[in-house]
Parts: structure tokens; sequence; C-alpha cells
């Protein structure tokens, strides 16, 4: 809580874009109807419940890890991915970023 | 970040949960469920186009025009939805008046339910274990931290936010504010001061 006082200087809305497009990414799937808020609020409750067991979380980063995985979770649940799909997914990115020349916009090979 | 070093073999590599986030943006893309230009304008609205300021216009209005407070309190919702203040997270929204009696103050224990179309994205402290369990144990304890102490016979009131009711406090109107216009009035109202952790700015 030590830094409550000094929260009197504009911060950035979202401190890592990451934050930003899990965040959108939500907030799209509930408009399109996928989901209700209050369905995805309990779940991210129970996440972030188990989270702070293990330790305090900080509302920035902590906060949105919890909300990765629900939304994770959630789409796994409803069959639309599945955990193997997140992980190719997430290696095809990390090779994607590791052979694209520095400078030069990241993309997908097409698979 | 060595962002300029041109000796940099490769692009920067994102951090981990950011490699999880693309995965899923990339599937459901390729789905249909998700359009990369409606992610962006989410972004773009929630950063650049919604925050403090449109509470803080509600607030001013409140402050001005006796009619428009008594309808505020009456049923928020509709109120602000016709100020074109509506959309997620503002389905339902509560506004509670300080007093000399008592003093509101917001918090979610269940997450971080929040009123997005008057506030914005909620802050980190809000979202923070210490704010959630604490707020409602010691509220006292809590302002005090923020800066804010309290006459003592006035009471201190916790409204807890849901997914279904969002609250807003109404922060009373500062001394000395007479003769001011609603656009100068709503430059006194925080943030802060509309979640309850706060007073407003004392007019120069």
């Amino acid at each position: 809580m030590s830094d409550c006082v000094t929260h009197t200087v504009p911060v950035p809305v979202f401190a890592e874009p990451w934050h930003a497009q899990v965040f959108a990414v939500t907030v799209a799937l509930n408009e399109a109807g996928r989901f209700d808020w209050s369905d995805w609020a309990e779940r991210f409750s129970t996440t972030l419940k188990r989270h702070g067991l293990k330790k305090e979380l900080d509302g920035g980063n902590d906060y949105f890890l919890a909300w990765l995985e629900t939304l994770e979770a959630f789409l796994t649940e409803q069959g639309e991915t599945s955990r193997k799909d997140i992980r190719a997914l997430r290696n095809a990115w990390e090779e994607a970023y590791l052979t694209t020349p520095h400078g030069q916009p990241v993309h997908l090979r097409q698979k | 970040m060595p962002h300029d070093d041109h000796d940099h073999p490769h692009a920067l590599l994102p951090p981990e949960p950011a490699l999880r986030v693309k995965a899923l943006e990339t599937i459901l893309t390729r789905k249909g469920l998700i359009d990369p230009a409606a992610l962006d304008e989410i972004i773009d609205t929630y950063q650049n186009k919604i925050g403090p300021q449109n509470g803080a216009h509600v607030v001013a209005r409140a402050w001005s025009d006796p009619a428009f407070k008594a309808a505020l309190l009456e049923d928020a919702t509709s109120v602000v939805a016709d100020l074109g203040y509506y959309g997620r997270q503002g389905e339902h929204m509560v506004v509670v008046e300080n007093t000399p009696e008592q003093h509101n103050m917001v918090v979610c224990t269940l997450c971080s339910c929040y009123p997005w179309p008057l506030l914005g994205i909620p802050p980190g402290w809000y979202k923070s274990d210490a704010y959630r369990a604490r707020a409602v144990r010691e509220p006292r304890k809590v302002l005090a931290e923020f800066g804010v102490t309290l006459p003592k016979n006035t009471a201190v009131r916790v409204w807890d936010s849901t997914a279904e009711i969002r609250y807003l406090v109404l922060p009373m109107r500062p001394e000395g504010a007479d003769g001011l216009s609603e656009d100068e009035l709503a430059a006194l109202v925080t943030r802060d001061s509309m979640i309850g952790t706060g007073l407003p700015k004392e007019p120069s």
C-alpha cells in the first residue's frame, strides 16, 4: 500500500502492451456474446483467490497473469482451443521473433 | 531496453505471457471469433477516450444542478447513459453521496469491478490484494494512507462492487467553490475522490 499516496501522477492505463491485448481480447469476446461478464468475473475471481494464496498480488503483472490464465482455461473449456494449440502457437510466435531480423515486423509463418 | 542496438541479431523477444496472448489472438482470429482491428479500437478507447474525466463531468453536473443530482442518486445508470456514458461494466451503476455524516468508499473484493464508462480502467492499487482485503477490514487506516483523515463523527461505509452493481462516490462539493462553472468544478474532481480514497481538490 505504500505506493497509494504516490499514485497521484498520471500512470499509463496499461503498464505493458500485453496487458492491453489480453484485456481487449476478453472484452471483444464478451461483446461478441461468447460469455457473460458476470461469468467471467466469477472465474477470474477464483483464479485471483488461488494465486493470492501463494503470494500477495500486486494488481499489475500478477493481476494480468491471472487474467490470462483464466481466459486460456475458459476458452479451452468452451472447446475453442486446447492447451496443445496454445503451446504450438506460442512456440510459433517465439520462433518468428527469433528468426526475424531486428527492426523488421514480426509475422507468423503460415501454418 | 536496447531498442536502438543495431547489432541485435533478431527482433526482441516479448515476455512469456505476451507470447501466450499472441497465441490466443492468432487462434481466435483464425476462427473468426475476434477481429484484430476491433482489438485496436478497444485499446484506443480505454487508453484515450474513457477515463475519470467522464465521472468528473457527472459529479460537477450534480454539484451544479439539484434536479440532476436527485435523478442521479435515484437511477444513475439511465442518467449517465443519457450523457453517453454507458457500455461494458457500466450496466448497473449506483451513485453514493458523501455527507458530513457518512463517507463512502468503493472496493471490489471479488476481482476488480469498476464503473469503466465513468472512470476507465482501475489503477493498479485498486486491483491489488492489499487494497481489496484491507478496504473492508480497516477502511480508516487505508484512507489515512491515502492522506485522507475524516472527522471522528463521520462514519465510513464501504461498498463492494460486483459484476452486477458498480458504485461511484459523489464527493462533497468543496467549500469556496461558489460561482465556478461546471468545467471549473470538474477540474476539482479527482479519480480517487470518486472511489472514495481521496477528496476533491480545493479551489485555488
